[in-house]
């Protein structure tokens, strides 16, 4: 099976704590802790739609939607 | 899936704490429901008291928040009464096992079907971080501020000799496995018991200097082992985490309907 891809990668500002277990667990260091304390992407292009953010976001801010993904 | 379908997303974002791990159990036991294609009116989720009881808020099951301790007396009222439903007790350590402690055991020895959840994160956060019977030795809490003296529970053993049928233990970290376990947990017919260790960076973490709650998470990925691994033998001192019990017992609704049967009612 092909590895999905990316297709979006939402983070809920609302309801993001900035905790930085996303920050801290990507495999590929795609996300950081902006000055307000939440998540944010710095390289989108690293992203290799894995979800292990949107798995251990203890806040559910994390939505992955990849381009196999039946809506 | 999406998450968002189980939730009531009206209470978002949630009261816990940045980091904690009890985010990260609601998270991924949406996604175990999610996966096993149960309908939200399937499902009964009762909680008792703490941090860990407001899950039961978040979801958008039909959902009880009851006493302090005593989620699984009355879960057990409900699953007696309507046993086609699918009973989730999520619980913290010190509400299953010192508040909750003899309704724990007892729920156990009957082998009645309902999954209960243990969030482990070994402290009383909501009340302001005093220690429980999962702290442990050594610890440090705002009741114990020269270091606690108390021997901690192994929830694993304890639920295996109390007679539950299904009896697992994983972590926050573990992610994919949780899911798996409360899946497997959730399907069992009997009494399911899932330890899942959870961190309280606010007050187990920073007054034991464990760092923040990434850190926490660290801990369980490098201080725990699947059953029974090469690791566990060099190393004793590894929590092991898996399935430690599946077993078939008769199941305690099923069992009471025979009785009706037998006195000549009708169920």
């Amino acid at each position: 099976m092909a590895r999905p891809k990316l297709k979006e990668h939402h983070i809920n500002r609302e309801w993001c704590k900035g905790c930085g277990i996303c920050v801290e667990f990507c495999p590929k260091k795609v996300l950081e802790l902006d000055r307000y304390d939440k998540a944010v992407i710095a390289v989108l292009e690293k992203c290799i739609a894995c979800r292990l953010c949107e798995l251990r976001c203890p806040d559910l801010a994390i939505t992955i939607e990849t381009q196999d993904q039946i809506p | 899936m999406s998450v968002k379908d189980y939730i009531r997303e009206r209470f978002f974002p949630h009261i816990w704490c940045a980091g904690c791990g009890h985010g990260i159990v609601l998270n991924n036991l949406l996604r175990a429901v999610g996966g096993l294609g149960m309908s939200k009116n399937e499902i009964v989720m009762v909680s008792g008291i703490g941090c860990s009881s407001r899950i039961s808020g978040y979801v958008d099951f039909h959902t009880l928040h009851t006493l302090h301790g005593r989620a699984l007396a009355f879960a057990t009222g409900v699953k007696l009464s309507k046993p086609e439903l699918n009973v989730i007790v999520p619980m913290g350590d010190g509400d299953a096992l010192a508040i909750g402690g003899n309704h724990f055991i007892h729920a156990a020895r009957r082998n009645i079907a309902m999954t209960a959840i243990v969030m482990n994160n070994r402290i009383y956060g909501m009340t302001g971080g005093q220690y429980s019977p999962l702290s442990g030795p050594g610890k440090l809490a705002t009741t114990a501020p020269y270091r606690n003296i108390d021997q901690d529970f192994d929830i694993v053993k304890l639920a295996k000799a109390a007679g539950a049928t299904f009896v697992a233990r994983t972590t926050t970290y573990h992610i994919q496995q949780m899911a798996d376990i409360l899946r497997q947990a959730i399907l069992h017919d009997g009494f399911s018991v899932v330890e899942i260790l959870s961190q309280c960076p606010t007050y187990f973490g920073r007054r034991n200097k464990l760092g923040n709650a990434a850190d926490m998470m660290k801990f369980f990925k490098d201080n725990t082992t699947p059953i029974g691994s090469k690791a566990k033998k060099e190393n004793p001192e590894l929590t092991e985490r898996g399935i430690f019990v599946q077993n078939d017992l008769p199941e305690y609704c099923a069992e009471y309907d025979k009785i009706i049967k037998k006195a000549g009612g009708s169920c």
